[in-house]
């Protein structure tokens, strides 16, 4: 999203919305990884990158100078005042306030509970691909990817199903229009919250067995949650688990698309595709998350200003090579794949497990019907920057 | 062998039970605990070093000393 000046030098003035970021950010943080590990810029009040796997992974570990209260890098910076919550816990809150608030979310998104909603997914894509069938090229980002993770979240959260594309829109607003004006922000995110109240008021009038009426009757250290709080989880369910996801589908389909020679295998060999997914999920790891610097810190020689931004660029650290070997090749049944694209520490993402699942399950299917593609014209692909990456128009040619 | 999960360190991404469920399960939040008293059959020593390395919080632990 271009409403910032082009960036001249990548190690002083980067900026992580900035067109040739979206495009390739690989070369970039390879380049700054050797040259100038943590860079920083005077953007956005102020932003570190590390860009080694151990700078990020200490960070992630490191609550005791970094906050969650903000994890979306915006000219914005949320009072202090909702520290330890955050505006949409858990994410967004520090310890100790952190664990219980996680504790109470996890066992709806442990395998065993996603394992439930795998054949509705499944049937969900066969739907999907029902719908493209009988023509040669299709946008496999807008007419399947991005539908897969809305589809099962409003299922999840017992939202309605014709409300999906407002979600998408929700989501873009806030995750990938973080270069807008304050005012346009704070406008969509009022119509956000609206929404959500809406749905809750719902859920209160007429109790269900979903993530909503879940979060309404949930208690924690013997309270009910206050509905700042309930708001905030629901708000981060919508708008973590979908453009996310929608990124991972695309990336892989964007991937195999342009290489035969896995394509091919995995249609050949259906058991290597959960090792597969790691190291797509590796190479093309959508999120970089951040923190706020708690309080002014010489953090290994850079001194870091209190309420200074650090990204933590988890795809920049899934291609150090002092972590893989042949960083930059993927290698389909890579067998040793320690990769962060959930992050690390204390808040991994909480949804990992059903993003695996509709990962697997979407390219199970695409795969099945679809044995044979390609990209019908790679320079059409376009994908998203800031701190979401991945393809937003993909098309491709399946017959 | 023998092998455990380190439960201060562990975070629940759930590499090691979907490499090796025959040696890991989720727990109700999805962290990771390994079954029994975590001895390793020799048909599944291969999964379990998958479990050490692909860990991404190095929270599978291998315990060599306790076979020799």
């Amino acid at each position: 999203m271009g409403h910032h000046p082009p960036v001249d030098d990548w190690a002083t003035d980067f900026d992580h919305t900035d067109d040739v970021w979206a495009a390739n950010p690989y070369p970039i943080w390879d380049e700054l990884r050797e040259k100038c590990p943590i860079a920083h810029t005077e953007r956005y009040g102020g932003v570190w990158l590390p860009t080694s796997h151990e700078d990020v992974a200490e960070i992630a570990y490191d609550t005791e100078h970094f906050t969650s209260r903000s994890v979306l890098v915006t000219e914005f910076r949320p009072p202090m005042e909702l520290a330890p919550q955050g505006i949409a816990p858990p994410i967004s809150s520090d310890p100790p306030f952190h664990k219980n608030a996680r504790r109470l979310l996890l066992p709806a998104f442990a395998p065993q509970a996603i394992d439930k909603i795998e054949q509705f997914t499944r049937n969900y894509c066969e739907e999907l691909i029902e719908s493209m069938r009988g023509r040669d090229v299709v946008d496999a980002a807008v007419e399947y990817s991005q539908h897969i993770p809305v589809r099962v979240i409003a299922q999840m959260l017992g939202f309605p199903e014709e409300d999906a594309d407002r979600f998408r829109g929700f989501v873009q607003h806030v995750l990938e229009g973080v270069s807008l004006p304050m005012e346009e922000r704070a406008e969509g995110m009022m119509v956000l919250f609206e929404y959500l109240q809406a749905q809750v008021q719902d859920h209160i009038d007429n109790p269900r067995d979903d993530l909503t009426s879940f979060l309404l009757n949930a208690e924690m250290d013997g309270e009910r949650l206050d509905m700042g709080h309930v708001g905030g989880t629901i708000a981060l369910l919508l708008l973590a688990g979908i453009d996310t996801t929608w990124s991972a589908i695309g990336a892989s389909i964007w991937h195999l698309a342009k290489t035969p020679a896995d394509r091919e295998r995995l249609v050949r060999e259906p058991a290597l595709l959960p090792t597969a997914i790691e190291e797509l999920l590796r190479a093309y790891a959508p999120v970089t998350m951040a923190r706020l610097v708690k309080d002014d810190v010489e953090w290994k020689g850079c001194p870091m200003k209190a309420e200074e931004w650090v990204l933590l660029p988890f795809p920049a650290a899934n291609r150090d090579p002092e972590m893989f070997e042949n960083p930059d090749e993927v290698v389909i049944d890579r067998e040793e794949n320690r990769h962060a694209a959930f992050g690390l520490g204390i808040h991994r993402c909480a949804g990992s497990h059903l993003a695996r699942m509709e990962l697997r399950v979407a390219l199970e299917e695409w795969l099945r019907a679809f044995p044979s593609f390609s990209l019908a014209d790679p320079d059409a692909v376009a994908w998203s920057g800031g701190q979401v990456r991945g393809p937003r128009t993909l098309p491709i040619r399946i017959a | 062998m023998k092998i455990h999960v380190d439960r201060e360190r562990c975070e629940g991404h759930g590499r090691c039970y979907a490499l090796a469920p025959a040696l890991f399960e989720p727990d109700d939040i999805g962290n990771g605990q390994e079954l029994g008293d975590g001895t390793v059959p020799p048909d599944q020593e291969h999964n379990a070093r998958l479990a050490v390395a692909n860990c991404p919080e190095r929270a599978v632990v291998l315990d060599l000393d306790e076979t020799g």
